[in-house]
């Protein structure tokens, strides 16, 4: 079964058409690179995979629940989906390891300890463990980013989408998520992550997705289409952003 | 004139009851004004849409008549209005200050709820909580630390309008001021004591203020 699959799936924001009868699988496993022109719908190709957009046609089934379910399906498929937003998303008034806490308290009724065990480890992971009991104001960027991909590990997601993750940061804070990130597709995560980072796409990248005029105009292995782009569409696109 | 202290004293005990009346009014009616005010702002902002327009009628009907208005409409009015009903003097201020800082507070709440950057929703929401728990812990912390300086601020105003109750007769302090300088026509002394009762009040209101934003950061 596959981890996520698009059946059709159209969005429209009033009159625009944003995702155009969009249809593929996702493995378990695989690391997809979702790129595109701004506003060709690939933020909204990622949010609509945890329902933080709603479809308007066709059906997209998260690990074998569709997101047209009522809302307690709805939150099962976001508890198997964790999100890490651009703007990083922390909530200020909780200490970085307060943040990761509370997911799995509110969420799977963790008791406060166990939660603290796991937060623990998870900051420890992510290279934060010095850095537990600092607000999110007093963090930097690519700190604030590494605790919100914490915070979304913590729920014990089978899938990390990640939207524009690095584009909020400076170019020498960017390394720091981007190897969080490596590590945790080489542990087997399976990942959408919609990014710019070209660079990600080649090395981590098991499959890239180049979305345009809100359609997947290209589906392949990474290397192979950075390499010989197949389209002026993708060659024009890869130039511009280079 | 020469100011008259004796004056001030015997006064006293009458400016003590006063201002207990005072305190009391303003206690109860805000902690009234901060329940409605809650609920009519979390309406307002997230309601049902017949939910929220009770909620615009109800601050609409308030934030557009004079406190002296409503609270003759409560005293007078309403008992004529409603058959059998009585209403004492006291419990007329306490709720008319309790409906009319309950709709500013609404407003207050509603405009720093909506204030609470929507990304912090969306990262509750991608968690998988529902939406009451996204509330309770994620917006309404950071929406309470904004609304602290103008709750602050409403407290003082519904403080000093209590004053306007003087109206129906209740025996809070202005009018006690009122009828001891009736008794003994010495203005001066009675209105600067009176007024400087409410300096204390307001300024231990200011003093708490300023406590509570330190206690808690404003994100």
């Amino acid at each position: 079964m596959s981890m996520v699959e698009f059946r059709n799936v159209t969005k429209r924001f009033g009159a625009s058409t944003v995702l155009n009868g969009i249809s593929l699988d996702i493995q378990a496993g695989e690391v997809v690179v979702v790129v595109g022109p701004s506003g060709s719908g690939k933020s909204t190709f990622l949010r609509c995979i945890n329902v933080l957009e709603a479809i308007d046609g066709g059906d997209l089934v998260v690990d074998g629940q569709s997101v047209r379910g009522d809302a307690a399906r709805v939150r099962a498929i976001r508890r198997e989906a964790g999100m890490v937003f651009q703007q990083f998303n922390l909530f200020p008034q909780m200490t970085a390891i307060e943040n990761v806490m509370f997911g799995p308290i509110h969420t799977r009724g963790l008791p406060r300890r166990t939660a603290r065990e796991e937060a623990e480890a998870l900051l420890a992971k992510v290279g934060l463990a010095e850095r537990m009991n600092h607000y999110p104001s007093e963090l930097s960027g690519g700190q604030q980013q590494r605790v919100a991909i914490a915070r979304a590990l913590a729920i014990k997601p089978k899938l990390m989408l990640f939207d524009e993750p690095t584009s909020a940061l400076d170019p020498e804070l960017r390394h720091e998520v981007l190897k969080v990130m490596r590590d945790l597709a080489e542990e087997g995560m399976t990942m959408v992550v919609v990014t710019h980072e070209m660079e990600f796409a080649r090395r981590v990248g098991s499959r890239l997705l180049f979305i345009d005029g809100g359609e997947v105009a290209h589906d392949g292995p990474p290397a192979e289409l950075l390499a010989n782009p197949p389209s002026q569409r993708l060659r024009d696109f890869l130039q511009h952003v280079a | 004139m020469d100011f008259d202290w004796s004056v001030v004293w015997a006064a006293v005990p009458n400016l003590i009851d006063g201002t207990l009346m005072t305190v009391k009014i303003t206690l109860w009616g805000l902690v009234g004004g901060f329940i409605l005010g809650a609920l009519a702002g979390v309406a307002r902002a997230y309601g049902h849409w017949a939910l929220s327009g009770v909620a615009q009628v109800y601050i609409g009907i308030i934030r557009g008549t004079p406190i002296v208005v409503q609270v003759m409409f409560i005293y007078f009015a309403l008992p004529l209005l409603v058959k059998g009903m009585r209403i004492d003097a006291e419990v007329a201020a306490i709720i008319t200050l309790m409906i009319n800082s309950g709709a500013y507070i609404a407003e207050i709440v509603r405009g720093a709820l909506l204030s609470v950057h929507k990304g912090l929703r969306e990262a509750g929401e991608a968690m998988g909580l529902p939406f009451r728990k996204i509330l309770l812990h994620i917006i309404g912390p950071v929406a309470l630390r904004r609304m602290i300086p103008p709750l602050g601020n409403q407290c003082i105003i519904s403080l000093k309008d209590s004053s306007l109750f003087i109206v129906i007769g209740v025996a809070e302090l202005t009018r006690q001021g009122q009828e001891i300088m009736a008794s003994n026509f010495r203005a001066v002394e009675i209105w600067t004591a009176v007024a400087l009762v409410y300096l204390v009040l307001t300024g231990l209101m200011a003093l708490g203020l300023r406590f509570a934003e330190k206690r808690m950061r404003i994100l």
